[in-house]
């Protein structure tokens, strides 16, 4: 068993376990990790393609996808953390309701414009 | 300037439409003269290609949409009758429409989708090609609907949807057909033979009757004539529109072109198509005029009447011998000359007298003589009453049946013609020969822009017929396109 | 000067300088705008043109290619963007939350920004870039009013948008593990129909179309489309659903044709079916302005994906060999105007009326007469009638289907359409009627607010009349899966 093998596998479990999460649990914190999970565990992935050069140098390109994963999953996680906060102090849930219907418009929008 | 003159006529009430959803609702004057000017433009355009045409000149404009797919707008023959209609019954129906609304609100609105209206006939009758007819049939499809909702009440609204019902449910029925044809063979234009001589039988077989049912519907075709008594809720000037100038006469002109000029006559009679559709068009005229002798609105009693008029159109191109062919073509004109006066003339009685049902109509004559007088020229007409000019389809049109070796035809429009007799004689009757109910209040004519329109088109009709035999007659113009593009 | 880097540069550029100026990001729609729609003008003249990133060619570097299909986009996405900028200059002007508004212009240009890089990009990599920020910055907008009901629809989008971004990249380290490339020119050379490329096409597609809202993805939608403010909504809908099609569009006409056969076109044409049917009966049931139109989005979607049973399926009986393929490109190019259009009028109408619920819009027509008539003429788009691009597209799709003797397709496109005139009369009636509600008064509305819409909308009709040119345009370096289909 090589290293490469360990990492993609480690790899493959988190992203299994990561989406699990995202599918089964309603807390939006949980979805948020469990995204976060899903990000580590292709980051892993990545990584081992990484060392899958035939001479057994490494290859910049996963490296590189990954750190601009990085980025774009903490972007995407700040996001998720500030709506989930204020939808909590808005209305107290940290779930989402089932239904989904397109919610009245603000009626005073035009009466604040005067 | 030749590939000018079509998009010319075509501009003629376009550009008119724009500038008058422009004008302010109360500049009266700068909205009559944009108005008139355009018809006036455009009747001089007609003039000057008739005689080009007479003469044997052909007036084409192309933009291409893709390769191989291109609008045409083509002046033949056959698109001048049409042409020459709408364009002289805009006129009219535009003095009309101004005396009529007078000092009513949102007439520039009005106006501009009335001018959106002719400019999209006015492009249905240029269309050389089916995608270019199809485009001008839904252009006046939309143009026509917020004139039938423009009183804006409830009524109105429920009409516009009844009407938008059936025309959208037509024009999907027409859209099949004509992709499905032009799926198989590419894109189609019109008087071009041979085009649809790789499809099966069946197949072109079903196309037609999809095409003739989509265009069936503004046609008014029964089982689907529901719209157009619905409509009569919309002022007269938008009825005369409806029923006389645009929409009914889109229909049945359509219905024309794809005998003629999609399928030709050789192959309609090779897959004997004809047969079935002067059977619906034979049916369509009996039952509007059984309709019609029963209602008691005077508008509906004419609406019914144009359902069954508009079928005498159908009929000719399917009966689609030489003289069927001038019968029918010449009563698209005679019907809408003889249609537009009688709602010209039912208009006119509603805002002066307050008159909208038959039994009102007692002693009308002497109050109103010219507007009745007029009434009565057209009516007769309907009837088939020599030499006025509806004498003269009906004439054509026995002539074409006997030709065909369809006798039965005869005897549909024998009993059409008594039934045209039993519900328009008693209106004649009454008007003239009934005193005026005790309670009535002595009426007199309308202003001289309701009257004079339906006085001009009562002298046509009696012109038409006495002088049908005149060259540039409607007569000698249907058969000049026989002559020339059936080949008799 | 045709660089496709600079069409990314530039907003990118904007959406850092608009970061500082605030509020007064405004003004600089004015600039951007009109030198965005230049720059297009002259990509698109250009074409074909491909550009390696920094001089570095793939697969190591990145390179930006524009084909007729980018370009046509492109320029379309730069007059979408220039007018709704317009717009929401003067629609945040008078806006009472200033946070809201100076909070628009970084997201409106990083939207801009994502789409260019979208339309320009080959790497997979670079594709998943481009759409994160894309969904990041969508995400926002909706979140722009921050009333709860906005922000569980922003979560909403969010979490389906994760899901899609996270299946798209485990497909793309499959395909990276399998090709050691994501240049998509380099993928489609080397492509082999083996189980590792299977699921890594699945793992994106069904990305991309959770990220589209095809059906069964569209819950997010509405619900984010409807809440959003006006100029964010016609984003919404015009370009960024769309941009996860295109996407989607690229990968399989022109990386992965060798894997598509009958099960695609029937899943992708089925999926589509369903998406046109359910998004226009739900259209139907809504009693709410823009409700409808952010429905009418799930519908529309649904004909692009025909195109795929479509595609190639009547090879040589049509004039026009990519037939099916244009006609879904058309169609996607005038529904990105119509929409962008329809949101803007309903945005105005809604300003005006001061709600959006259709029966209280008696009479408004009468307040916003030329924003009404917008609204109309974008609906005539939509329904797929004539003159319009929208009409053409389904010429185009109708003729193939027949020629392909697969009518049932167009069975789909036909009952679609007049679902369409059904759900589209019903607000064109509301603004009709003549009677204005009980109470109703009307507030009077910048000119501009009437003005931006109508000028898309006609942009959509013209693509029906003045269509030659777009259509040469987009057939430049067409795929030729476009011509022989995925069969």
């Amino acid at each position: 068993m090589t290293a490469t093998l360990v990492y993609g596998l480690a790899g493959s479990v988190l992203v299994g376990v990561g989406l699990y999460g995202f599918a089964v649990r309603r807390h939006l914190l949980r979805q948020i990790l469990a995204f976060n999970i899903i990000g580590s565990g292709l980051f892993l992935l990545f990584g081992a393609l990484a060392r899958r050069t035939p001479d057994g140098t490494s290859d910049p390109v996963p490296q590189a996808m990954i750190i601009t994963g990085i980025v774009v999953a903490f972007a995407a996680t700040a996001l998720a953390e500030a709506l989930a906060e204020r939808y909590q102090e808005l209305t107290g849930r940290t779930a989402l309701e089932e239904d989904s219907k397109p919610a009245p418009p603000d009626e005073q929008e035009s009466e604040l414009r005067g | 300037m030749n590939a000018w003159l079509p998009v010319l006529t075509l501009l003629t009430s376009l550009v008119p439409a724009l500038v008058i959803f422009r004008i302010p609702e109360d500049r009266r004057t700068p909205r009559a003269v944009v108005n008139l000017a355009g018809a006036g433009a455009k009747l001089a355009l007609v003039a000057l290609m008739l005689a080009g045409v007479a003469r044997g000149e052909v007036y084409e404009t192309r933009l291409v949409l893709m390769p191989e797919l291109y609008l045409l707008l083509r002046v033949d023959a056959l698109c001048l009758l049409f042409l020459t209609l709408s364009a002289f019954l805009w006129l009219l129906t535009t003095v009309y429409a101004m005396g009529y609304f007078g000092h009513a609100p949102n007439q520039s609105r009005f106006f501009g989708f009335f001018s959106l209206c002719v400019a999209a006939t006015t492009g249905v009758a240029l269309s050389g090609t089916l995608i270019t007819f199809f485009i001008f049939y839904e252009f006046l499809t939309l143009s026509t609907w917020p004139l039938v909702t423009h009183k804006g009440d409830e009524k109105s609204i429920s009409a516009g949807r009844t009407y938008l019902a059936y025309t959208l449910g037509g024009s999907a029925l027409l859209l099949v057909g004509m992709v499905w044809l032009e799926g198989l063979t590419g894109p189609i234009e019109f008087a071009v033979r041979d085009q649809l001589l790789e499809v099966e039988p069946a197949t072109l077989t079903a196309i037609f009757a999809l095409l003739v049912a989509g265009l069936g519907v503004k046609a008014a075709l029964v089982p689907l004539h529901g719209w157009l008594p619905a409509a009569m809720v919309a002022p007269a000037p938008v009825s005369a529109l409806l029923h006389a100038v645009a929409v009914v006469k889109a229909g049945a002109f359509g219905i024309i072109r794809v005998v003629y000029d999609v399928y030709g006559f050789d192959l309609v009679q090779a897959l004997g198509v004809g047969l079935p559709l002067m059977a619906v068009a034979s049916v369509t005229i009996l039952y509007g005029s059984m309709r019609a002798l029963f209602q008691i609105d005077l508008k509906k009693r004419l609406a019914y009447s144009t359902v069954s008029q508009v079928s005498y159109i159908v009929l000719g191109a399917a009966l689609a011998g030489p003289a069927a062919t001038v019968g029918g073509l010449v009563h698209l004109v005679h019907q809408g000359v003889m249609k537009i006066t009688m709602f010209f003339c039912a208009g006119a009685l509603a805002e002066r007298m307050g008159i909208t049902r038959v039994d009102q109509l007692d002693g009308a004559g002497r109050a109103m003589p010219l507007t009745m007088g007029a009434f009565s020229v057209a009516a007769l007409g309907m009837i088939g009453v020599p030499p006025l000019a509806g004498f003269v389809s009906k004439w054509q049109l026995g002539l074409g049946a006997l030709q065909a070796g369809e006798t039965w035809v005869i005897f549909v429009l024998a009993g059409s013609s008594v039934l045209n007799a039993a519900y328009f004689l008693p209106l004649v009757y009454r008007a003239w020969f009934l005193p005026p109910a005790a309670e009535a209040e002595p009426g007199r004519e309308a202003v001289a822009m309701l009257v004079w329109p339906a006085v001009v088109t009562a002298a046509a009709v009696l012109l038409m017929g006495l002088f049908a035999g005149f060259a540039l007659s409607p007569l000698s113009w249907a058969e000049l396109i026989v002559a020339r593009v059936y080949g008799g | 000067m045709a660089e496709p880097g600079l069409l990314v540069a530039l907003p990118l550029a904007a959406c850092l300088a608009a970061v500082f100026l605030g509020r007064r990001g405004a003004l600089l729609v004015w600039v951007t705008g009109p030198l965005m729609l230049v720059l297009t003008w002259q990509l698109a003249r250009a074409i074909p043109v491909v550009e390696p990133l920094g001089g570095w060619a793939p697969p190591l570097g990145i390179a930006l290619r524009a084909d007729g299909f980018a370009a046509a986009f492109l320029v379309m996405t730069a007059l979408v963007a220039a007018v709704v900028g317009a717009y929401a200059a003067t629609y945040f002007a008078a806006d009472p939350r200033p946070r809201r508004a100076a909070a628009f212009w970084p997201l409106f240009y990083a939207v801009w920004t994502a789409v260019n890089l979208i339309l320009l990009g080959r790497d997979l990599f670079n594709l998943y870039v481009g759409l994160e920020l894309l969904t990041l910055a969508g995400v926002a907008m909706v979140a722009l009013d921050g009333r709860a009901a906005t922000l569980a629809a922003a979560l909403r989008y969010l979490l389906f948008a994760l899901f899609g971004s996270v299946t798209f990249l485990i497909g793309a380290a499959l395909l990276y593990g399998r090709y050691a490339t994501l240049d998509m020119e380099l993928l489609a050379v080397a492509l082999a129909p083996d189980t590792a490329t299977v699921a890594a096409a699945a793992l994106i597609s069904v990305g991309l179309l959770a990220k589209a809202a095809i059906f069964p993805f569209h819950a997010w939608l509405p619900p984010a489309h409807a809440g959003a403010p006006a100029p964010a909504s016609a984003l919404l809908s015009a370009l960024v659903v769309k941009a996860s099609v295109l996407i989607l569009f690229r990968l399989w006409f022109d990386v992965l044709p060798p894997l598509a056969g009958a099960l695609l076109n029937a899943l992708m044409g089925g999926l589509g079916a369903m998406a046109v049917l359910y998004g226009s009966v739900q259209a139907i049931r809504q009693d709410r302005l823009k409700p409808i139109v952010a429905y009418s989005t799930v519908a529309q979607l649904g004909y692009l994906l025909l195109a795929f049973p479509l595609a190639g399926a009547a090879l040589g009986a049509q004039p026009w060999s990519a037939g099916a393929w244009t006609g879904a490109v058309f169609h996607a190019l005038s529904h990105g105007l119509a929409k962008a259009a329809m949101f803007l009028a309903a945005g105005t109408i809604m300003l005006a009326a001061g709600t959006d619920r259709l029966d209280r819009l008696g009479g408004v027509a009468k307040a916003v007469p030329v924003a009404s008539f917008a609204f109309v003429i974008a609906a005539v788009s939509l329904m797929g009638l004539p003159p319009s691009g929208g009409f053409l597209a389904k010429y185009l799709l109708l003729t193939y289907a027949f020629a392909a003797q697969q009518a049932g397709w167009a069975a789909v496109m036909v009952v679609g359409g007049l679902l369409a005139a059904v759900y589209l009369a019903r607000p064109v009636n509301a603004l009709m009627r003549a009677a204005p509600a009980e109470g109703a008064r009307f507030a009077r509305v910048p000119a501009v607010l009437q003005l931006a819409p109508l000028l898309l909308a006609l942009a959509a009709m013209l693509l029906g009349i003045l269509s030659f040119e777009p259509y040469r345009l987009i057939q430049v370096n067409n795929p030729a899966a476009a011509h022989e289909g995925l069969q």
